[in-house]
């Protein structure tokens, strides 16, 4: 069983990842774009802003690389580094690497991601290319969740983002660029990169299917791409669990959830259907499990909040206002989440709240005096 | 056979530290030489002219916005007082990507600080050079030091004045503590105001042999709000675009309004069409009862979302938007002004862009709506 499966994800999965700027089948003008950059071999320092679709842009990426350099970029290894913070302690980070390029993922190094890029940049910086061959006297270094780096480490790459340019460029993979500084910003050629659009979506699909050596219903493919959100790699996981369900992909078609969407779901139920302390306690263990079970408290608040939505809206219309409420208490619960320490207050207060909200507007009794 | 190689690596040795200057970027490569030729900020050229001819120079704090010459402006006048045989010695230069904690205040610094400067090295490109008898150090992005490191270099700046000037460049002037801006004099950098910008941009694209009209320019000068730097960035990857794509094509103040990643016009003006906010003939033949509320507002702002537009540019282009509206009144204008001010704290802090978006975008909805 497991030979099939990775039998399959080499067919669909691996096989269709695109390994050249001519082989990336939507957003043909940023594709162009690149090519001719990559071209000029005058390469900017760039970021790429992105969302929701990580897989879309590490292969951007990739493909740029390989126009770059050639295909001596998919000789990559993974190597461990170690860093002194200030205070003596050792930091272990995992980098992965070719003769051309590096990539780094500064949050595993969490608040020590100055260290980091200070150590790591430098030590790039000041060392030139030796490979007489190479089609560039830079190396490329990939900065993959910039919208993490900490204010510290941003500042530190400023200066070294002007300096070294004639060893280094460097690449910023973010999905927001509220968070980079503007003296970054002002240093570096914005690339957007937008979700794939529905009918973009249905011709890969389309065009996996074929190479697979199977039809692929309009149908089927509607119901995929509903669901995966305008996340492609989703798309093609499903498509594939789909197809290992039922070889023919008629019928009626059931897309499995994770288990932990599943487990937000039934504690969204819980927080409508009944608001007593209670039950506030029982919602409390289970987002314990939830927790423990490392799923971010933003993905459980989000989730929670659809479904709570999506109940409330079936049983009265008239509650549509009261969404919007619940909506803005998210965000407050969020943007505390992000600054403060314990999260599961936060997810708490948030239940509490919209209970309480509910619990208001249901019986028409405004607890506001109370307060 | 076995020869080819090595001489390959002698020529390569000796042209090491020679850069392309074809690949330089041009923010680097048009770095102004002296501090005649920074742009605007005549008060403080003004100032550091005298300082040429005298041998005085105060401790100096430069603030202001990102690409307002701060840098630049120090590192030219440094070179011309010491010009390029002495500049090693005389001058240290600690950035944010150089560790700033209170140890390399402590020794680093501090050893350099109180070095007696060296003898002047005859300069071999034969000027004359005013040299004063003193060091500097500049530390870029002081904003950055720790309280600690700031502390520490109190001492340390009084006692060794004699032979040694600070120069503190900094975006905010009110991150630098008391005391160390009060040792300084200070030189506030602003923005750059469109005849210098327009007239730097003219020059690099005459010295590149690029054709720019002036309605490019007037994009690049717009999308950049006053930072020349990142203007001149937008410039050099337009031109590198247009000249690569085969045949070459005119920059367009559209390429530059993409580089410099501006949602469009009409995506934001259907924006606030759909919250309500009256385009009048602005809008795009949209038909007159469309239904507003929740729904049609959260599917606008995932479709937006989807297409991968920055929120806090989407949030700048709204705030001009509704500011300059003709027909809101004030209330409304004030109130929406609150919401984008708190959406702005938000994205900020890091917080979710779309929901943030959509939290605007509903209340901006409620506060326009009657």
């Amino acid at each position: 069983m497991s030979f099939w499966w990775s039998a399959h994800k080499n067919a669909s999965g691996a096989r269709c990842r695109p390994r050249a700027l001519d082989d990336l089948h939507y957003h043909p003008s940023l594709s162009a774009r690149l090519k001719s950059l990559a071209a000029s071999g005058d390469f900017p320092h760039t970021y790429a802003l992105l969302r929701t679709i990580r897989h879309w842009e590490e292969d951007t990426v990739t493909c740029t690389l390989r126009q770059l350099f050639g295909p001596g970029v998919e000789k990559v290894k993974i190597d461990q580094c170690v860093f002194l913070s200030p205070l003596k302690r050792k930091i272990e980070v995992n980098i992965v690497q070719s003769n051309f390029h590096i990539e780094i993922t500064p949050s595993e190094a969490g608040n020590y991601d100055r260290v980091m890029i200070q150590e790591l940049l430098k030590e790039i910086a000041q060392t030139q290319q030796v490979d007489l061959n190479a089609k560039q006297r830079f190396k490329v270094v990939i900065i993959n969740e910039a919208d993490s780096l900490s204010r510290d480490a941003q500042a530190a790459l400023r200066r070294t983002m002007e300096t070294d340019m004639s060893n280094m460029r460097i690449i910023l993979c973010a999905n927001s660029t509220s968070w980079l500084i503007a003296p970054i910003k002002s240093r570096c050629l914005l690339l957007r990169v937008a979700a794939p659009s529905d009918t973009e979506m249905q011709t890969v699909l389309t065009r996996v299917a074929r190479r697979t050596c199977f039809d692929l219903p309009p149908e089927a493919a509607q119901e995929i791409i509903k669901d995966s959100g305008g996340n492609l790699r989703k798309a093609i996981l499903v498509l594939e669990a789909l197809k290992m369900q039922s070889p023919d992909l008629s019928g009626p078609l059931t897309i499995a959830k994770p288990d932990w969407e599943t487990y937000c779901q039934k504690v969204a139920v819980l927080v409508v259907t009944k608001q007593t302390p209670a039950r506030v306690m029982e919602i409390r263990t289970k987002f314990y499990e939830l927790l423990s079970h490392c799923i971010p408290p933003t993905v459980i608040l989000k989730a929670g909040l659809t479904v709570a939505e999506g109940i409330v809206s079936q049983v009265d219309k008239t509650l549509k206002a009261e969404i919007m409420h619940w909506a803005a208490l998210y965000l407050c619960a969020e943007v505390r989440m992000r600054i403060g320490s314990k999260k599961i207050y936060h997810l708490e207060t948030w239940v509490v709240k919209v209970m309480s909200l509910y619990k208001q507007s249901f019986y028409q009794f405004d607890i506001s005096k109370f307060e | 056979m076995f020869f080819q190689p090595k001489t390959a690596t002698v020529k390569a040795t000796t042209q090491k530290h020679v850069v392309d200057p074809a690949l330089q970027p041009w923010v680097e490569k048009y770095r102004p030489k002296t501090i005649d030729d920074v742009s605007a900020q005549e008060h403080t050229v003004a100032v550091l002219q005298k300082t040429l001819t005298s041998t005085n120079l105060p401790h100096m704090l430069f603030y202001g916005p990102p690409g307002t010459g701060k840098t630049s402006t120090i590192l030219a006048l440094s070179r011309q007082l010491f010009g390029p045989d002495n500049f090693r010695n005389r001058v240290l230069e600690l950035n944010a990507s150089d560790e700033r904690g209170i140890s390399i205040v402590r020794d680093k610094i501090k050893n350099f600080a109180r070095q007696t400067p060296r003898a002047q090295a005859v300069a071999s490109d034969g000027k004359e050079y005013p040299c004063p008898p003193y060091k500097i150090i500049i530390l870029d992005e002081a904003d950055s030091m720790t309280q600690d490191a700031q502390g520490a270099l109190r001492r340390i700046m009084e006692t060794y004045a004699r032979i040694t000037r600070f120069c503190l460049v900094c975006n905010y002037v009110t991150r630098i503590i008391e005391p160390l801006a009060s040792r300084c004099s200070k030189f506030r950098f602003t923005p750059l105001d469109t005849s210098s910008s327009t007239a730097r941009l003219n020059y690099i694209a005459l010295a590149e042999h690029i054709d720019v009209d002036a309605a490019v320019i007037d994009a690049l000068i717009s999308t950049s709000s006053g930072d020349l730097r990142r203007a001149i960035t937008y410039l050099q990857s337009a031109s590198r675009l247009s000249s690569s794509t085969t045949p070459p094509t005119p920059i367009t103040p559209m390429d530059i309004q993409e580089i410099a990643g501006v949602v469009p016009d009409p995506v934001v003006h259907d924006f606030a069409a759909v919250l309500g906010i009256d385009m009048g003939s602005m809008t795009v033949d949209e038909p007159k009862g469309t239904q507003k509320g929740f729904e049609p507002i959260q599917k606008k702002v995932k479709e937006l979302m989807r297409e991968g537009y920055s929120a806090s540019q989407l949030l700048t282009q709204l705030h001009d938007l509704i500011v300059l509206h003709p027909t809101l009144n004030a209330r409304e204008k004030s109130k929406c002004a609150i919401v984008l001010a708190e959406a702005d704290k938000a994205l900020c802090d890091g917080a979710d862009e779309e929901l943030w978006i959509l939290e605007v975008a509903l209340r901006v909805h409620k506060a326009v709506s009657p």
